[in-house]
């Protein structure tokens, strides 16, 4: 199962991060913060591979790649492969990329939710869902489709009063 | 032109529909981009806390600000603050039927709350209807949802609509499905066991992702439960071969591999199904075999297929053919440059290894230059396969290895672990006892406050007890190197608390028992530590008891004591201590300074550490002083059973006997503070099984001593811990080999000793020990691999014997090999000396090493060729020439085998060599030029 995903620029700023078991968030920043400290000590042309255990409890794996400005972190137990892991972040990349065509980190800043539409279609509840950016993208388009659809039906919003009162 | 770049961003924003956001969104995490501290970006994100405080109690916030508001929300708590103010505004925003704000009130409270928090109660409801909208987006974020926020309790409440989900129309929606009841399986498995059939129904569903996606729940549950999923085991492999055969849809190909996260789940399940049985794996062997045909090892899916194939193979029943596809797949890793690859192939390599031992022998090459690599990961994995093939025959190349390692990294995790497998190792492995206290010092010493307080334990017994009941000269020997390596590392500073207990323990042991050292000289010694360490009570009592011990053997030695004046002040302070335990040991040992010798030796007898303290539970000895008390008018003491045979209660007071009655309600609830007991000091009242002497007050200090002993005497006797280093195994050894070996090492020792103190480093001489072991070791390399390859061959026929019985098992199987070796091959080799020296440092390494590996591979019935000839020669012509050469290699801590042969041909200096030899194998020209003895040493 993975356990959490995570994208940091090379300042250690996390851009995103999603941990699939609930953490509490001071314990979220000691992880971002722990891994980043591993990830910047570490040299080029090495494995893109590390265990983890110090931080993520025993059978603890975590795969890295290093994009221009951005780290793409995925933490994950024993019952994943890490070379299908590095693929996946392969996978996550393409779909940006196809996205926001030619991806840098600020997309991923500015577009805060779009980023988690297309990481929940790729990982849910811990789970790899689906690989193919192509239908990653599918799906993706598809909800900012209806999103854009019903924002245009509703565009006199009710007052938050109104429906507090409910 | 950064700022150029944001600012056609925010234009191209305003075209992206529902996903823009607004400028003063944009500003914040442009002033946080550009924040240079943490303090000023912690300023600028509570500035933004207080903004979005005040917005978010505004009347009428239109909902479209809201949603924007909620995002800054998540923003900020990703960045490490609390942002509890607004979650229950994130939760309302999930209530609206908007689907963009639904989304995004979703993906706010998934991040936000966890399972058991208290707004949860005010999202099940809305859950459950979205959980049965008519649009699937609804649904699938309704699902999504679930996975983080729905907790055991509320389970029951989404359950039925989640079933009813799998059999929603679209795909997306079932895949959904079964992951969120995978969810709940893994939450709590109780609340869906009733439902484990719809898995196995799911996985016949039409949709191949929808099949994918069950292979995940299903993954969990055979890991828990192989047995009751047996009959699938044909269903997983007539899967698996179709999508081999692309008969999926092209959709599903990833880099031109049919689902390849499909396949990689299949494998994994398909390893745990075949796990020790026959039929199951006999079923997979055909598609396996296939796979390893067609995988594709350029991309990278391609081979983490094959590195899962490989995992497969190693967990089911072996079969010789894959057996030797895994192991090719394997050597193409190792030589592949990728790292990643590397790593997979040693993992693979270390999963073989228990199957099929030799396979290591082709890569040792590729393993040693894994060992050297600079990539800490891949470092690491190469000790743990290196852990894995440890014998006997190679431990001590395999530990050095592991404690250099040790020594440099600074990641206490690893150290720790790290420490524990060469403690490990070494106990399991250990040639000699001499070179398991000199390991156990180096654990000690760089990882000592990482180690087991058993570990010490169990190093202080080892000492102590020897490694022979009659081999008394061999104890002492013993006793004599520990002390002496303890008084050599005692005056470096900062030593682990846990490595100064034992070197206290021991030099007040034995520390004048060899008449080498003064008792003057020791306990000086143990006042400096105690004095260096006065903050550590432990060491100080330790410390303390140490020349309790030395000054009690003085005594009865007869010998007049004079106590230093720092011994005299060291008591002095800790007769005021705060702490009881070192006041008491100061007392004692006060006192014990005045007994005369015949006292003291009763006290504190010598070397008596291993004798087993009689106790005599009856206490006759207290008969006496109970007789006078009861004839002075006494109650006699009542036993615990008589007690309790008439109150039914187990520990009360006598007093209380009268006043309680049986009040079975009100036992139970006082029973507990027990330990008020023992402070009430009358001998009626002790009804604990193990007699406190201490309490008595008859004789206060001899006993009180005894028990002191007892004590030092309890810490020792470790029951529970194995003792592996199995005497009747080690003892074979000695009398097989030790002659020949004490006659050659005897004289290199010497020589090597005065090389060693003529240097002046500090630990030179405890470092010089190395070479000791070094041509012992390079001859058993030589015993064991170029000497005789029937014994080689015979190895190989038992090795799927001996292999599972990791332990002791294996030791006696191997022991008997070397008895016969350092007897008959060396003379002839010995003749062969000088010639082959040069010849060696002549030959190409390549040719030589090829040489070697040709001699192990197909010399089979014990010829004598040439080139087997050279294996065994190039390590035996060390030991005859190196007696020079040895003294320097004691300077490279490292280096001991492998630089042999760099020396010979480059020249004296050996550290010079080591850079040289570095820097070639940096260019990448030759690996091979190093010593294959080394190889040998690991591989073997």
């Amino acid at each position: 199962m993975i356990k959490a995903v995570m994208m940091m620029n090379t300042q250690g700023k996390p851009r995103l991060a999603k941990f699939y078991d609930y953490l509490p968030v001071e314990k979220q920043q000691e992880l971002i913060r722990g891994v980043f400290s591993v990830l910047c000590s570490r040299p080029e042309n090495v494995s893109n591979f590390l265990e983890i255990d110090s931080l993520f409890g025993p059978d603890s794996r975590l795969v890295y790649k290093h994009y221009a400005t951005l780290y793409f972190v995925l933490v994950f137990d024993g019952s994943e492969n890490e070379l299908a892991m590095l693929d996946l972040i392969q996978v996550l990349v393409e779909t940006l990329d196809k996205c926001f065509s030619n991806v840098c980190e600020l997309d991923i800043v500015f577009n805060y939710s779009k980023m988690h539409a297309v990481l929940d279609e790729i990982v849910f509840g811990g789970q790899v869902l689906e690989t193919s950016s192509v239908e990653v993208m599918k799906a993706v388009e598809e909800i900012s489709k209806l999103e854009a659809a019903s924002n245009s039906i509703s565009l006199v919003p009710k007052s938050v009063s109104g429906w507090r009162g409910r | 032109m950064e700022q150029l770049k944001t600012i056609g961003r925010e234009l191209a924003m305003g075209s992206q529909g529902g996903f823009g956001q607004s400028k003063e969104f944009l500003d914040l995490v442009k002033s946080i981009g550009e924040a240079r501290s943490k303090a000023e970006e912690d300023r600028i994100v509570l500035s933004e806390i207080d903004i979005l405080k005040r917005r978010l109690l505004e009347p009428d916030v239109p909902k479209r600000k809201m949603k924007e508001y909620i995002i800054r929300l998540v923003y900020i708590e990703m960045l490490g603050h609390d942002a509890s103010f607004g979650y229950i505004h994130a939760v309302k925003m999930t209530h609206d039927d908007n689907l963009l704000l639904k989304r995004t009130g979703y993906l706010a409270v998934t991040l936000f709350l966890n399972e058991d928090h208290d707004l949860i109660i005010l999202i099940v409801n809305t859950i459950q209807k979205d959980l049965r909208s008519d649009n699937y987006l609804v649904v699938c974020a309704a699902l999504n949802a679930i996975c983080r926020l729905i907790n055991e309790e509320t389970i029951p409440a989404v359950l039925p609509q989640v079933v009813d989900l799998l059999n929603h129309q679209k795909e997306a929606v079932r895949k959904k499905a079964i992951m969120a009841l995978h969810r709940f399986h893994r939450k709590s498995p109780s609340s869906v066991s009733h439902l484990i059939s719809n898995f196995r129904k799911r996985l016949c569903d039409n949709d191949p992702g929808v099949m994918g996606a069950t292979l995940c729940p299903l993954f969990d549950l055979i890991s828990e439960d192989v047995t009751s999923y047996k009959d699938l085991v044909s269903s997983f492999v007539s899967i698996l071969k179709q999508v081999t055969e692309r008969r999926l849809p092209k959709s599903y190909d990833y880099h031109q591999m049919p689902a390849p996260f499909i396949q990689i789940k299949l494998l994994k399940i398909m390893a745990l199904l075949g796990s020790g049985d026959k039929s199951a794996s006999e079923i997979m062997y055909m598609v396996l075999g296939d796979l390893f045909r067609k995988c594709d090892s350029s991309t990278n899916i391609g081979n983490a297929i094959l590195y899962e194939c490989i995992r497969c193979i190693s967990c089911i029943l072996p079969n010789p053919k894959l057996l030797e596809a895994a192991a090719e797949a394997i050597s193409k890793f190792l030589k592949s440059d990728s790292h990643n690859l590397k790593y997979m192939g040693i993992d693979g390599l270390g999963r073989l290894i228990k199957i099929s031992p030799d396979i290591a022998e082709q890569h040792q090459l590729a393993v040693i230059d894994c060992l050297e690599d600079p990539d800490d990961t891949l470092k690491r994995k190469t000790f743990e396969l290196l852990y894995k093939m440890t014998k006997s025959s190679n431990v001590e190349v395999i530990v050095d290895r592991m404690i250099d390692y040790m020594i440099s990294i600074n990641d206490n995790h690893y150290k720790t672990e790290i420490a524990s497998r060469c403690v490990e190792l070494a106990e399991q492995f250990a040639p000699s006892n001499q070179w398991f206290i000199q390991i156990m010092n180096k654990v000690f010493e760089h990882a000592g406050d990482l180690v087991n307080i058993k570990v010490a334990h169990n190093l202080m017994r080892l000492i102590a007890e020897g490694f022979g009941e009659d081999d008394d000269d061999a104890d002492s020997k013993l006793r004599l190197s520990a002390v002496e390596s303890y008084l050599q590392i005692i005056s470096e500073p900062k030593l682990p608390s846990l490595f100064l207990q034992v070197i206290s323990w021991v030099l007040g042991e034995y520390g004048t028992a060899d008449g080498k050292y003064s008792a003057s000289y020791i306990s000086g010694k143990l006042c400096d530590v105690a004095d260096a360490y006065s903050s550590d009570e432990n060491v100080k009592g330790y410390a303390v008891s140490a020349l309790m011990k030395i000054y009690a053997f003085e005594i009865a030695s007869g010998r007049k004591v004079d106590v230093l004046p720092e011994c005299q002040s060291l008591i002095e302070e800790l007769l005021a201590s705060h702490s009881t335990d070192l006041q008491q040991r100061a007392y004692e040992l006060q006192a014990l300074i005045a007994l005369d010798a015949r006292a003291v030796e009763s006290i504190i007898p010598l070397d008596a550490s291993c004798e087993d303290i009689e106790v005599d539970k009856d206490l006759s000895f207290l008969n006496g002083y109970i007789q006078q008390a009861i004839e002075s008018g006494a109650q006699p003491y009542i036993s615990e059973r008589e007690r309790s045979g008439m109150f039914e209660t187990t520990d009360y007071h006598s007093q209380d006997h009268h006043e309680v009655p049986a009040h079975a309600l009100r036992f139970e609830a006082y029973e507990l503070p027990k330990p008020s007991m023992p402070t009430q000091a009358s001998t009626e009242l002790v009804p604990v099984p193990e007699p406190s002497y201490y309490s008595d007050p008859h004789q206060p200090i001899p006993t009180s001593l005894v028990s002191e002993r007892e004590s030092s005497e309890i810490k020792l006797r470790l029951d529970g811990v194995k003792q592996k280093w199995g005497r009747p195994s080690y003892q074979s050894t000695t009398s097989a080999s030790s002659t020949p070996q004490q006659s050659t090492n005897g004289t290199t020792t010497h020589s090597d000793g005065g090389a060693g103190s003529s240097s002046s480093k500090p630990r030179t001489s405890y470092e010089s020990k190395k070479p000791e072991i070094d041509p012992e070791k390079q001859r058993l390399a030589a015993s064991l691999f170029g000497g005789s390859s029937s014994s080689r061959t015979d190895r190989k026929s038992s090795s799927g014997g001996h292999k599972p019985a990791k332990g002791t098992a294996n030791k006696a199987a191997s022991i008997p090999k070397e008895t016969p070796i350092p007897v008959q091959p060396q003379p002839d080799l010995l003749d062969f000396g000088e010639p082959t020296d040069t010849t060696v440092t002549a030959t190409d390494p390549f040719k030589e090493l090829e040489g070697l590996l040709d001699s192990s591979s197909h010399d089979g019935g014990g010829s004598t060729d040439v080139m087997g000839l050279y294996s065994d020669a190039a390590p035996v012509t060390t030991t005859t020439s190196v007696d020079s050469l040895l003294s320097e290699l004691s300077d490279s801590s490292k280096g001991n085998a492998r630089t042999y042969q760099s020396q010979t041909s480059k020249g004296p200096n050996s550290k010079e060599a080591l850079e040289k030899d570095a820097l070639v194998r940096q260019m990448g020209v030759n690996p091979t030029s190093q010593n294959p003895t080394l190889f040998k040493d690991l591989l073997g």
